[in-house]
C-alpha cells in the first residue's frame, strides 16, 4: 500500500494544502460535497443504534475494525456535507496505528477552518465524530 | 412607514457576515431589537436599576412605575378586561408551565382530558404530558391534514364532559398557518372545556386581542415581539386565576407569612415569586408599540406582496416540498417550512449560511409534527416585517444555488 508509506502528518499536511486553495467557504463546501458523494458504500446492516454518533442534526453511523494492527474505520452519513468530512478524516485515519491515533491532536482540522465554521453549533457533530475515533484507538491501545 | 424606515431601527439588521449583508430569516426562533428597546434596556440598568415594590427610595419607586405600567401597556395591547389578568414570567414556556402546574392543581382530577394539537411546540406539548402523569389524566391529541391544517371537524368528538383544556397554537411554528382560534374556542366553549392559545408566534403577526379570540389563557414571550429575552407574558381571565394555587414560592408573592400559615398577595402578584426581570420586562412597553405601528397598511400590503411572493416561488418549484399550504390569502404567515428532494436541511442551512442567509434547519421543536410527516427535520424560513422583497429574491436565488450545489 502506498498510503503507508506517508506519515499521518503528511497526509494531514496535503489536506491542509488543498484546502489553502479555496479562499471561498463555498468552495470549500463544494470539495466536501465532492468528497462525500465520493464515500465508499457503507452497508446498510451496520447502520445500528450503537453505530449511531450522538449531537449531529443529521445522523452519522461510524464503524471500525482493527486488522493487524492497525485501525480501519468506514461511516456514512444522511447529509452530504457531514459524509464530505467523515471522507476526510477517514482518509487520514484509516488503517494507522491506534499509537498514531492516540498522539494526534486532530489540529489540523482547525488550520482547515473546519472546527470554528462546523462545530461550535454541534449542527454536524464534528466533535462527536473526532472522540468516537479517538476512543476507538485508546481502547485499542 | 416603509419597510427602508423600519430597517433603520433595527441596529442589527446592517451586519454583515461572511463579508455578505445578513439576511436574517430565522425571526420565529427570536427577532431582532430595536433601537427603542436597547435604549430602554440600558435605561433601566443604567438608571432605574432597584428592586421592585420594596423599597421606598426613589429608583425604587421609578423601577416600579416602568414595571406597573408596562402591564397597563400588555393589558391595551392584548385587550384584556383588567391588568390583574397579565402575569409577567420568563417566556411562553414558563407561561404555559404555569397554567399547567396550577391548572391542573386547581381543576384537573384523574381520568381528566387535556388536548394539545399535533402541531404544537415541545413547549406546549411537555408540560402537559407532564401535568397528565401528576394528576393522572389523559392528553388527546388534535391531527392536522396533509396540508398542516388543524382537523377542526374531528375536535367535537375529541371533547368529552371531562376535558378541561384545550392547548392550541395561534399559528404554527412549522407551518405558519394561522389557526382558526376563535372557532375552537366556540367549539370548546359550548363543552365547558377552557382554551389556551400559545401566542409566541401569533402574537407578532396577528397582534393578541383575548377579548376578541375569547381565550381563557394566552402565552408569549418577549424576545419574539422586538422585547428583551427572557421577558414573557401570562394573559389569564381572573377567575380562573384567583381559583389557581399559587406557582413558586417566595418574595412578593405573599400577603403575609408566618410559620403557622402563610397567605397570598392578589393577582397578579401571586404569580410573580422573586425578583423580577426589572431591566428586561419594561423593554415590552417600546416592543408592543412597535408592533402597534406595523399594522401600518403600507407596511401590510409590503409583507403580504413579500408572503406571496417566497410562497409562490416555493410552490412552483417541483424540488421543494412545503409543509403548512395555506388554503386562502389570509391563513399563513411568510414562514416557510420545506424538504428539498434529495438535499438534507442540515447541509442547505449550512450552505445558506456561508451565503449570507440565516435561516433554521432540523425539528424546530416539533418532533411529533415531524414525523407527522415522515421527516427527520425541515429547512425554515421565516420573515419579519423588516425584510425586503430584495431579501426574499437573495434568498431564492441562494436556496436555487445550494439546490444545485446538492443535488
Ligand atoms: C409556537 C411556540 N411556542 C412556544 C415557544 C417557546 O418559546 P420560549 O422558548 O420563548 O419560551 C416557541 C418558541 O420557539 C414557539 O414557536
Amino acid at each position: 500500500m502506498t498510503m503507508m508509506e506517508r506519515t499521518l502528518k503528511e497526509v494531514q499536511e496535503e489536506i491542509v494544502d488543498d484546502f489553502s486553495m479555496y479562499d471561498e467557504w463555498l468552495d470549500k463546501y463544494e470539495y466536501l460535497i465532492e468528497l462525500g458523494k465520493n464515500l465508499a458504500s457503507y452497508p446498510e446492516e451496520k447502520k445500528t443504534d450503537d453505530r449511531l454518533i450522538k449531537g449531529c442534526q443529521s445522523r452519522v453511523w461510524l464503524d471500525w475494525s482493527m486488522e493487524e494492527g492497525r485501525l480501519y474505520f468506514s461511516a456514512d452519513s444522511d447529509a452530504i456535507i457531514t459524509k464530505g468530512i467523515i471522507s476526510l478524516l477517514i482518509s487520514v485515519y484509516s488503517g494507522r496505528t491506534p499509537e498514531e491515533i492516540a498522539a494526534d491532536d486532530f489540529s489540523f482540522l482547525g488550520r482547515i477552518g473546519l472546527k470554528e465554521n462546523l462545530s461550535p453549533t454541534r449542527a454536524n457533530g464534528l466533535v462527536s465524530m473526532i472522540q468516537t475515533i479517538h476512543t476507538a484507538a485508546e481502547s485499542n491501545l | 412607514m416603509n419597510v427602508e424606515e423600519l430597517r433603520k431601527l433595527f441596529p442589527a439588521l446592517s451586519e454583515t457576515v461572511y463579508g455578505k449583508p445578513l439576511v436574517y430569516l430565522d425571526n420565529a426562533a427570536t427577532i431582532q431589537r430595536p433601537a427603542s428597546v436597547i435604549e430602554k434596556w440600558v435605561d433601566m440598568t443604567e438608571r432605574h436599576n432597584a428592586n421592585l415594590h420594596r423599597a421606598v427610595h426613589k429608583i425604587a419607586a421609578d423601577a416600579t412605575e416602568e414595571y406597573e405600567s408596562t402591564r397597563d401597556a400588555v393589558r391595551a395591547f392584548l385587550n384584556a378586561e383588567s391588568r390583574e389578568e397579565i402575569v409577567f414570567t420568563s417566556g411562553a414556556t414558563a407561561s404555559i408551565n404555569l397554567v399547567a402546574f396550577c391548572f391542573g392543581e386547581a381543576f384537573v382530577k384523574p381520568g381528566d382530558e387535556i388536548i394539545v394539537t399535533e402541531a404544537e411546540h415541545h413547549s406546549n406539548i411537555v408540560p402537559w404530558q407532564m401535568m397528565c402523569s401528576r394528576k393522572g389524566a389523559v392528553l388527546k391529541v388534535l391531527p392536522v391534514d396533509d396540508e398542516g391544517h388543524l382537523r377542526i371537524d374531528l375536535l367535537d368528538s375529541l371533547l368529552t364532559d371531562r376535558t378541561r383544556l384545550m392547548c392550541v397554537a395561534q399559528i404554527s411554528n412549522v407551518l405558519g398557518i394561522i389557526n382558526p382560534v376563535k372557532e375552537i374556542v366556540n367549539i370548546c366553549h359550548s363543552k365547558g372545556c377552557a382554551v389556551l392559545v400559545d401566542g409566541a408566534q401569533g402574537v407578532v403577526h396577528t397582534g393578541a386581542d383575548v377579548a376578541d379570540l375569547g381565550c381563557d389563557f394566552y402565552a408569549f414571550s418577549g424576545h419574539k415581539v422586538y422585547a428583551a429575552p427572557g421577558t414573557g407574558v401570562l394573559y389569564g381571565r381572573k377567575e380562573l386565576l384567583d381559583a389557581m394555587p399559587p406557582y413558586m414560592g417566595g418574595g412578593e408573592m405573599i400577603a403575609s407569612v408566618s410559620f403557622s400559615g402563610t397567605t397570598y398577595a392578589p393577582l397578579p402578584g401571586k404569580f410573580e415569586a422573586g425578583t423580577q426581570n426589572i431591566a428586561g420586562t419594561p423593554t415590552l412597553k417600546p416592543a408592543l408599540e412597535l408592533a402597534e405601528a406595523l399594522k401600518d397598511k403600507e407596511l401590510t400590503e409590503y409583507i403580504d406582496r413579500v408572503r406571496d411572493f417566497v410562497l409562490n416561488a416555493l410552490l412552483a418549484d417541483d424540488r421543494i416540498k412545503l409543509y403548512g399550504v395555506p388554503r386562502g390569502t389570509s391563513d399563513k404567515i411568510a414562514l416557510f417550512s420545506f424538504a428539498v428532494k434529495g438535499a438534507h436541511h442540515e447541509d442547505m442551512a449550512l450552505l445558506l449560511d456561508k451565503m449570507g442567509i440565516a435561516v433554521r434547519s432540523g425539528q424546530m421543536c416539533a418532533e411529533p409534527l415531524m414525523d407527522r410527516f415522515g421527516v427527520t427535520g425541515m429547512l425554515r424560513a421565516s420573515f419579519a416585517p423588516y425584510n425586503t422583497m430584495e431579501e426574499a429574491e437573495r434568498f431564492l436565488q441562494s436556496l436555487d444555488r445550494a439546490i444545485t450545489m446538492l443535488v
